[in-house]
This record gives structure tokens, C-alpha cells and sequence, in this order.
């Protein structure tokens, strides 16, 4: 790995041991390292039983019959359950994050592929699947809607006959920015392009597949889970809601994550069977997903079909972008997203570029598909608005003849127009977009780069350079704009000094291998000089932690982040006044050098923070009005989104007999504001990146005409190896945000986001001499050699 | 976590007892050896074997490359890292070495085998398409004795092959003959995925001339698909750009590529061919490097 500025050769020089800020190893790498990790799939209970869920093998079908007297009969079988028996219950469906509904089990009709239909608790996993074999169903196959273009067909299948009077598979109609001001200014402009962009459906695919272990106490009534959730407030609440459980006998457990991506957001109908297996059986009941049921049935990603529009004057000023959108919901409307935001952040599809307007009209449809569509780091559906206006821009570059780089920093929004209010209304709270382009193009070697492209196309050679600029919008958000089901999306935060100088931090939000164990040890450190040794950070236990909305949209350091700034900041202060008092100086004489206070002017009467907090929680008088202890919480509401930027290069080689595109090169500059931790950061988005290849290259979940997944194993479904993957080149730019305590952006998105374009746009100028303008991703080899051949198709 | 069926399960000791657990228990029984296709098909319960008989055992019998002067023995046990791994293998039939580089990863690698490679009789298998290229021949045991087959009566159809319900394969069986070389060519779309398609090249020179040439494919048939058609217009001519782009031509229209994930009939065929004559290129200047 090659990064600027900062890393010099050796891996210890990433362990500094910051009191604050600065490189250091993680201090969860020891646990995970050694497999001591302790997952979902780790916890063992006493007469603990598994749960199997037998899934719908068709994409669409009436349920004629389930017979499960065959299953109840296995020797090792403690209870089957069907849809039927929820509806008793009335578990049978249950709300989803968008308003819609979900079926738990299937009453009346499968509606994609996978969908579940019984469950069966037995004494183990193997018992448990065997018996789903003995399951019975008879189904009435109708015929599914598998191609969404065709889903608002008058001759369509009704889906969604469960919801009053739905005659037909439209779920919404949104728009944002302003019609006919961007029409107007199309018909003026001297040069409109458009292009037919899609992007396709992909899946998170974590290492960790979805699961929890339900421990329902029928003496206590209280109920226990182990459960693999990015968002373990945000799920107690839900489930007191939905199974009318009392919020406080219910506790949700995140244990350590192997990663989440957004697909652990929701929650999904096998959390509800486990809770219901044990409340009918009494024991503690565990449910694991295999490989194939999370690819094929939880919340998948992305899936619009977009057409892109731009208007622009001839010598490339870039004046307005529009674009219609047809989004495909799967067969439940289960985006999680904020209530007021049903297409996510899409609407900043501006990008970095000063417009006079834009718009957008989207409809969203139901189709026989798993359900999902916000998830896969996409920060609630940046990724999409940035692939579509990243690859707009290139289609204008290609028409203008123009250098893109060129084309980009020429319509950027310039530093001093910041705060900048885009025409679709979002408020950029900060950026500086010409250095972070010119660091890129430096580490590059832009120039240079173009030269050799000549020089190999002059010998038939296929080279191409792509880039991309994207900005983010993440941190969500401010509770008078966005909630969750009513549910703000403000965080708590917790912090206690204990007597000798070691603390804990209790967090609301929840790592799935972000390092949050490590980040905001630093950020507290950096705040009250203690050492991040000595903090140690609570996560994922909702009886240990205060509220908040957990962890995913890249929200935890631009929320609760700044929740442990600003919680260490009121420790701070309450320290202040008590180090006032033990060196019998006012307050206003005392000077805070980090980890210690002194009186101004006599550096040699001095207390640590350490000496304070024992004197908190020691013998003899404090200043009046101070209580003992020492510690403090708040919940922190984020005034605005941060607004993270990048500039990516990418270098690919593709071979001209068979097709196959080489990344060679990619390099990253990244603008996350303030950095807590680089090494975290660059492991982020080292990660970011592979993801981009994925989905560029070679990640599709896509069906058959009768809505049979074919993405349904990883022999199916390819994510990216090393192999795939460049030596990443990384650099940065700061531009602190300037509402945030400590002026940091969320990042941990950013390269899923900002790296699909630039990989795709380097794919396409290679493939510039068979006069490509677009290709759509994944560019397989087989779909490179139909765009050479000129016939380039969308992904089916 | 993917749980298979019930299965019975029991270690051979040797060949012959192998066999005689075959005879006894009958079409209900299947071999694993690496386990790296039966293990993930049971996984999926895609396959439901009422017993397992584990040869891994017989790796000491059953694991060995042996390269004579007239012909090079593999047993059926051997791995892919072994055969990735002999210098010797790799002097006279580089097409292994080149294969095996291209084949899954080292994990699979390390216990993965020869002959469940082969037995597996996958479509798109690499091993089955290096020793279609080099007219291999197949030792099969029985509880009477063993027979001998080539690599086209072995296969009988996707995932079929010529070996019975009491039978195993053994060994493998490879002609040596002076003067060639050979080389592997695999387009995937990821490392370690299966090909899309995949081409090996045997050519022998005499004089400058093709005395004989051999060409297999992989993923274009319902099995590894060997063609004449190749070799006779290859045989006594002198090796050229156009001889390569003629035979490659040749391997396009006489394979039989479908559609699916991995990509376009039209584009597979077009492979056969760019995949053929690259093969063929780099066998000959395999030969010419030798000198």
C-alpha cells in the first residue's frame, strides 16, 4: 500500500499510542486476531435449540396447503411453525423500516423466491434442516414479475393483492428539485446528453450471516437476544412495537459483527421465528442463516434504472441535470431509510458540480424479488446518485471532447460558496474540491498516464483512466428532518471516570468491524487526556448503553462521535472546576494542557485528570454545588449532515482478445475532515475500493425469467479476491466540517461510493476507440466483448 | 451454516477394501477424496449420499507422479498442489503447472485431487480438459480387475463418467513422446472461479513441422471436449499466425457453448478460438525455447 505524507515503511509506525487522535493499532485486533472473537453464531446457551426456516422454492405462488404432520413427527423436532399459527398470534406480518408491510411467513402467497414460509425449532441445526424435508406445501404457481420495466403493465400480476384495493405494483411516486426550471433550461442549452444507466442489484454479502439466539424468560417475561444488529436501540424498540413485548423486559445484544454493510439494518422475519420458537418452547432457541439464504433473502442493494440527462454550453459549463428513475423494491417496500426520504439521499445527485437546476422524478415498484434495497454501504443511496452523475459527467466529457478531469473542475462548487444549498435543497456543510482533485491527479501522474494511453492506442493497446469526484452526505441526521419509524436519529453517549483515571464510554452505536473500540478511545483521549489504553468503550448491549439509532449511512463519527466529544468536553468541565479547588485558583486562572490542568503562568502547579478523578471520588470537600463522581452522558443532535469528498483515479488495461479488464492502478484522496485514526480510516477505504471492484467488475444478484435467483452462492455471486485488486494508492485532504465538535466526517463509505464510477469510466475510455460512450456494470468479460463488438447490453 | 443430509461415514485402508465397501453398499455409496465438489453439492443438498467411503487414507497407495520414458502415471490421489508443485511433471507436460496456477486456490489446492477432479466430470473441470489435451488414458478398479479407458469413453455426459457404482478410478496414464510441449490458457471471472473457458495445446515438432498437435477445452460441451478436427488440420504443417488463427477458428465451430452467468455463447465461442491459438502459440515456443 502506498500512502502520502504520512506513513513511512513498517507497520509499527501505526502505533504511535496517541493520547488522542493519531495511528494506532486497534485495540479489538488482539481478540480477533487470536479467534476470540465472540459472534452470534459463539453463543452457547443451556438447552439451547436451532431453528430452520423453509424458504419458497418458486418466486410467486398461492399457498394451497402445508402439511407439517411429517416434520412434528421427527424424533428431534420441539415445534413447526407456520404462517398460519403466526396469524393466531397476529406475528404474521409485521412493519417494515418504510411504512410497508412483511410477511413473517407466508399466509397466502409466496412473493419471491426464498421468501419464508415455516420454521422448525429442533435439538440441533442438522435436525432442524432435515425436517424442513418433511415440510408439505402445495403451491399454486402464478406468474412473476421478474423484469421491473414491465411491473406497471396493466397485464401485470398484482403482488401485493394482501394491501386494500392495491390493483396494481406501484409502491411510490417521488421527486425532488424543481421541473420546470430544469426544463427551461434544457431547451436552452447548447449541448444535452443522455444515457440509459443502470445499476444493478449486488448484495452486501458479509462474512457474518444474519442471525440471533432468542432467550424468552416465561417467569420473568422478559426476552434476551443475541442478534446480529447494526442497530440494537433502534431493533428493542421495533420489537416492543411489533410483538407488544414492554420495552424494558426486552434486551438486545449485538455481540462482535463480521460485518454489516447495511444488510444487518432491517430486521428480518428469522429475528421474529427465533423469538416466537422460544416463547412457544420455552428454551432458548438460536437461528443462523447459511450462505445461501442470506444472499438470496435479505436486504439486497441498489437496483434502479435510471435515465440520465445533462445540459451543458458548448465549452463545458456544466448548467443542469435531470434524471427519471425506476426503482425496483422487491416484493415488501424494506428500505431503511428516513421516514421523510423514501429514495435515502438520492436527491444528491448534484454531485460537487454548481448548478442552475435539477431534478428528479423516480417511481418505485414492487416486483417478486427479496425485498431490501438500502444497503451495501451505500449511504442511503449515494452510491447511486454518485455513479449516475459521475457517469453523466463522463458521457458529456466524451461528447465535448473534453478532458474529464478538465470538464470537472471546471463546474466544481467553489470553497467560497460553502455552505452550499444545492438545487435539490441540501445544505454542503464544508469543502475544498480543486486540492483534493490536484492531490489525485499528482499522485497519479495524470499527465503521464495520457501520454502512455496514446502511445498504447497507437499499438492497439486498450488503456483507460477513469475518474470520478464524489461528495457524501452522511451522518444522518437532524431529528427535525429524520427519523426512523418516529425514532430520531440523534445518539446518547456515556462517559465514567472511574476513581484511578480509567474510563469507560458507553456508545449507542455499533461497530461491525469499524474499530469503534479503538476511534472513540481516541476521541474521549483526545478530549480528557487519558489514554485510550485506559478508556474502554460499551457497545451493542442495550442494557448497558444509552439510545440511539446504531451504526450505518457512515453516521457514527459524525453523530456519535461527536456525542463522545462533546460528553468528554462536560467531564471536562466538571473537572475544571474541581482542579479549581484542589489548586485554590479560580477557574478562569487554570490553563488545559491535554491530560492535566495548570495555573496560568506556573506550569508547576498542575493537576492530571487522573489526580481529579480521584479527588472526585475521594475523601475531603469538593467546590460547592459540585456532586461527586466523575462522569457525564448526553444525546447528541447533529445540527446538519457532514458532507465527506473524494477524487479517485483508476487505471485499467483490458485485454483486447478476450475481454478481461486489469485494475492496474487506483488512487484515492480522501476529504473525511479531521482524522481520527489513518490507519483505520485507510483500512475503510481499502475496503471501500474492493467493494468498487466487486460491483464494477463482476457482482450481480440477477434472476431467471421465472424469478429464480442465480446469485444464490458465492460460487454464483463473485466478490472480489487480492487478486482482483490493485496495490491501493491512498491520499488525503482535510476540510474540517464545520459544524461538528471536532470538525470530523464520516468516511466509512466513501469508497463504495465514490469507486464504482471511476472504475467504469476508466473501463469505458479504454473501450474508446470501438466509440463506447457507456457500458453498464458489472463488466464481466463477456459484457466488455459485447461493447467492443458495439452491441452493449444492460444486465439482465 | 449449510448442514448436509445424514450420512454414514468410514475410512478405506486400502483400494481393495474401498471396492469391497462399494460392492457391499452399492449406488447408496460415494467416494470422497479432496471433497472439495461432493462436500459443498452435499452442503446444498444437491447430493445425498446415504455413505461416504474417505479414501484419503490411500494418499501413501494412490498418490504418485511417475514419469518413464514412454509414459507419465499419476495416481488417482494425487493432489492439485503436488501436481502444481513437480518440476518434473512440469518439464515434460507444462499444461499441468500452467493449469494448477489457474485452479481454485490453495486451499483447495491442498486437498483436492486428481482423480475426484476427473471423476467429478464438470463441464468447465480444468484437469479433465489437460488430460483430454494430452490423450490420457484412465485406470479403473474393480473387485475383477481393471480396465483402461481414454479420457473420450471415460466421460459419458455432464457430471457421468465410465466408472461404475464398485469401481474407482486409480491412475492416470499419459504417452510420452519426444519433441513437444504444451501450455494452458483459462479466462475466469474472478481467481479461482470456474472458466468460462478454458483451452490446452499439445504440439510435438519433427523438422520445423507439426508431426501431431492436441487441443482441449473446457466449459464449450456437456464435457472437456477433445478435437480432431484441430489436430488434422494441424498435423505436418509449419506453425504460423495463420495455422493458429485457422485451428482456432476450427475449435470455435466444432464446440458447443451455451449460455449462462459466465457469459454469451457467442463470446465463449469466440474464446475457444482466441483461447486455442494462444495455447498452440505458446506450446511451440516452448519448443523452440528448448531448442
Amino acid at each position: 500500500m502506498t500512502t502520502t505524507d504520512e506513513r513511512p515503511a513498517g507497520f509499527e509506525n501505526n502505533d504511535h499510542k496517541p493520547i488522542g487522535h493519531g495511528r494506532m493499532l486497534r485495540k479489538e485486533d488482539p481478540r480477533f486476531i487470536r479467534g476470540r472473537g465472540n459472534y452470534v453464531d459463539d453463543v452457547q446457551l443451556p438447552g439451547m435449540l436451532h431453528c430452520a426456516i423453509l424458504r419458497s422454492p418458486v418466486a410467486h405462488a398461492r399457498i394451497v396447503s402445508i402439511d407439517t404432520s411429517a416434520a412434528e413427527a421427527h424424533p428431534k423436532v420441539k415445534a413447526v411453525v407456520t404462517g398460519a399459527a403466526l396469524t393466531e398470534l397476529g406475528l404474521a406480518w409485521m412493519p417494515t423500516l418504510s411504512g410497508d408491510v412483511q410477511a413473517v411467513l407466508a399466509t397466502d402467497k409466496v412473493r419471491f423466491q426464498g421468501q419464508e414460509v415455516a420454521f422448525v425449532v429442533a435439538e440441533d441445526r442438522y435436525a432442524a434442516r432435515d425436517a424442513l424435508e418433511l415440510i408439505d406445501v402445495e403451491y399454486d404457481v402464478l406468474d412473476p414479475v421478474v423484469d421491473v420495466r414491465t411491473a406497471l403493465d396493466p397485464s401485470a400480476p398484482v403482488i401485493r393483492d394482501d394491501l386494500d384495493g392495491k390493483q396494481n405494483n406501484h409502491i411510490f411516486d417521488w421527486e425532488t428539485g424543481d421541473e420546470a426550471a430544469t426544463e427551461a433550461v434544457f431547451a436552452s442549452a447548447d449541448v444535452v446528453v443522455s444515457e440509459d444507466i443502470v445499476y444493478p442489484r449486488v448484495h452486501p454479502a458479509p462474512m457474518e450471516t444474519c442471525g440471533c439466539v432468542a432467550e424468552y424468560d416465561r417467569i420473568d417475561s422478559r426476552l434476551t437476544l443475541w442478534s446480529t444488529s447494526q442497530a440494537p436501540h433502534a431493533h428493542r424498540t421495533l420489537y416492543a412495537i411489533v410483538a407488544g413485548l414492554p420495552e424494558h423486559k426486552i434486551r438486545v445484544i449485538s455481540p462482535d459483527i463480521g460485518g454489516g454493510f447495511g444488510g444487518k439494518v432491517p430486521i428480518y422475519p428469522g429475528y421474529v421465528c427465533a423469538i416466537v420458537g422460544s416463547i412457544v418452547t420455552g428454551k432458548p432457541v438460536k437461528w443462523m442463516e447459511d450462505r445461501s439464504e442470506n444472499l438470496t433473502s435479505t436486504g439486497f442493494a441498489r437496483d434502479y434504472i435510471m435515465r440520465g440527462e445533462i445540459a451543458a454550453t458548448r465549452d463545458g459549463r456544466i448548467l443542469a441535470v435531470r434524471t427519471n428513475v425506476l426503482a425496483d423494491h422487491g416484493a415488501f417496500n424494506g428500505v431503511a431509510a428516513p421516514v421523510k426520504y423514501p429514495a435515502g439521499f438520492f436527491g444528491v445527485f448534484t454531485g460537487s458540480y454548481d448548478l442552475q437546476a435539477a431534478y428528479c422524478k423516480m417511481t418505485a415498484v414492487y416486483t417478486n424479488k427479496a425485498p431490501g434495497g438500502v444497503a451495501y454501504a451505500c449511504s442511503f443511496r449515494i452510491t447511486e446518485a454518485v455513479y449516475l452523475i459521475e457517469r453523466i459527467v463522463d458521457c458529456l466529457a466524451y461528447e465535448l471532447e473534453m478532458d474529464p478531469v478538465e470538464l470537472r473542475i471546471k463546474n466544481f462548487i467553489q470553497p467560497d460558496q460553502f455552505p452550499y444549498r444545492t438545487k435539490t435543497g441540501w445544505v454542503y456543510d464544508s469543502g475544498d474540491y480543486e486540492p483534493t482533485m490536484r492531490k489525485a491527479l499528482e499522485l497519479a501522474g495524470y499527465e503521464e498516464l495520457r501520454r502512455e494511453q496514446v502511445e498504447r492506442r497507437a499499438r492497439g493497446e486498450l488503456m483507460g483512466i477513469g475518474v470520478s469526484f464524489f461528495t457524501e452526505a452522511v451522518g444522518a441526521g437532524p431529528r427535525k428532518d429524520m427519523d426512523i419509524l418516529g425514532l430520531g436519529m440523534a445518539d446518547g453517549c456515556e462517559l465514567r471516570v472511574h476513581p484511578t483515571g480509567k474510563a469507560v464510554v458507553r456508545l449507542s452505536v455499533q461497530s461491525q468491524g469499524q474499530g469503534h473500540e479503538t476511534t472513540f478511545a481516541q476521541i474521549v483521549a483526545e478530549e480528557i487526556g487519558i489514554p485510550p489504553a485506559d478508556i474502554d468503550v460499551v457497545h451493542g448491549d442495550t442494557d448497558q448503553t444509552p439510545f440511539g439509532l446504531g451504526t450505518y449511512g457512515s453516521r457514527s463519527t459524525p453523530v456519535s462521535g461527536a456525542a463522545a466529544a462533546l460528553v468528554a468536553r462536560k467531564v471536562r468541565d466538571k473537572a475544571r472546576i474541581i482542579a479549581s479547588g484542589m489548586l485554590e485558583v479560580s477557574v478562569a486562572d487554570l490553563e488545559w494542557v491535554k491530560g492535566a490542568f495548570h495555573v496560568k503562568g506556573d506550569p508547576e502547579k498542575s493537576v492530571t485528570i487522573q489526580d481529579i478523578a480521584m479527588r472526585a471520588h475521594g475523601a475531603g470537600d469538593l467546590p460547592e454545588g459540585i456532586e461527586g463522581g466523575l462522569e457525564a452522558q448526553i444525546c447528541y443532535n447533529p445540527e446538519n449532515l457532514t458532507y465527506p469528498h473524494g477524487a479517485y483515479i483508476c487505471v485499467v488495461d483490458i485485454d483486447p482478445g478476450t475481454a478481461q479488464v486489469k485494475v492496474r492502478r487506483f488512487v484515492a484522496v480522501d476529504d473525511c475532515g479531521t482524522r481520527i485514526n489513518p490507519m483505520i480510516i485507510e483500512g475503510q477505504v481499502h475496503r471501500g475500493l474492493t467493494d468498487g471492484v466487486g460491483m464494477a467488475l463482476m457482482e450481480m444478484i440477477a434472476f431467471d425469467e421465472d424469478g429464480n435467483c442465480l446469485g444464490g452462492s458465492l460460487m454464483d455471486y463473485l466478490i472480489p479476491t487480492a487478486l482482483e485488486v490493485p496495490d491501493w494508492e491512498t491520499g488525503f485532504t482535510v476540510t474540517p466540517s464545520p459544524h461538528h465538535p471536532i470538525g470530523a466526517k464520516g468516511v466509512g463509505e466513501s469508497a463504495t461510493v465514490g469507486s464504482p464510477p471511476a472504475i467504469v469510466n476508466a473501463v469505458v475510455d479504454a473501450l474508446k476507440p470501438f466509440g463506447i460512450r457507456h457500458a453498464d456494470m458489472p463488466l464481466t468479460p463477456s459484457r466488455v466483448w459485447d461493447a467492443m463488438r458495439g452491441v452493449p447490453r444492460p444486465p439482465v | 451454516m449449510q448442514v448436509p443430509a445424514p450420512v454414514e461415514y468410514e475410512r478405506a485402508t486400502s483400494v481393495d477394501h474401498a471396492i469391497g465397501l462399494l460392492e457391499r453398499l452399492g449406488g447408496a455409496a460415494r467416494i470422497v477424496a479432496g471433497g472439495h465438489s461432493l462436500l459443498p453439492m452435499m452442503k446444498l443438498r444437491l447430493a445425498s449420499p446415504e455413505y461416504l467411503i474417505d479414501i484419503n487414507d490411500l494418499h501413501g497407495e494412490l498418490g504418485y507422479i511417475r514419469v518413464e520414458q514412454a509414459e507419465v502415471r499419476i495416481g488417482a490421489m494425487t493432489r492439485h498442489r503436488e501436481l502444481l508443485e513437480s518440476g518434473e511433471l512440469a518439464e515434460v507436460f507444462p499444461v499441468f503447472r500452467d493449469a494448477e496456477r489457474v485452479i481454485a486456490d490453495p486451499v483447495v489446492r491442498n486437498r483436492g485431487t486428481l482423480g475426484g477432479s476427473l471423476c467429478q466430470a464438470d463441464p468447465s473441470e480444468d484437469l479433465s480438459a489437460v488430460c483430454t489435451t494430452l490423450g490420457a488414458s484412465c485406470v479403473i478398479r474393480g473387485g475383477a480387475g481393471e480396465r483402461v479407458v481414454t479420457m473420450e469413453e471415460f466421460y459419458r455426459g455432464p457430471y457421468e463418467t465410465a466408472v461404475e457404482d464398485a469401481e474407482m478410478l486409480v491412475e492416470i496414464r499419459i504417452p510420452v513422446r519426444p519433441g513437444g510441449s504444451s501450455a494452458y490458457e483459462k479466462v475466469e471471472r474472478r481467481a479461482g472461479d470456474w472458466a468460462i473457458v478454458s483451452a490446452g495445446a499439445a504440439v510435438w515438432l519433427d523438422g520445423g513441422l507439426i508431426a501431431d498437435a492436441r487441443v482441449g477445452l473446457a466449459a464449450v460441451g456437456p464435457n472437456t471436449t477433445g478435437l480432431p478436427a484441430v489436430s488434422d488440420a494441424l498435423r505436418g504443417r509449419e506453425p504460423s499466425e495463420e495455422l493458429y488463427e485457422q485451428a482456432g477458428t476450427l475449435a470455435a465451430e466444432n464446440c458447443s457453448p451455451v449460455t449462462d452467468m459466465r457469459g454469451s455463447a457467442d463470446y465463449k465461442r469466440h474464446l475457444a478460438k482466441e483461447l486455442t491459438g494462444r495455447a498452440l502459440r505458446r506450446s511451440v515456443a516452448r519448443i523452440n525455447e528448448r531448442g
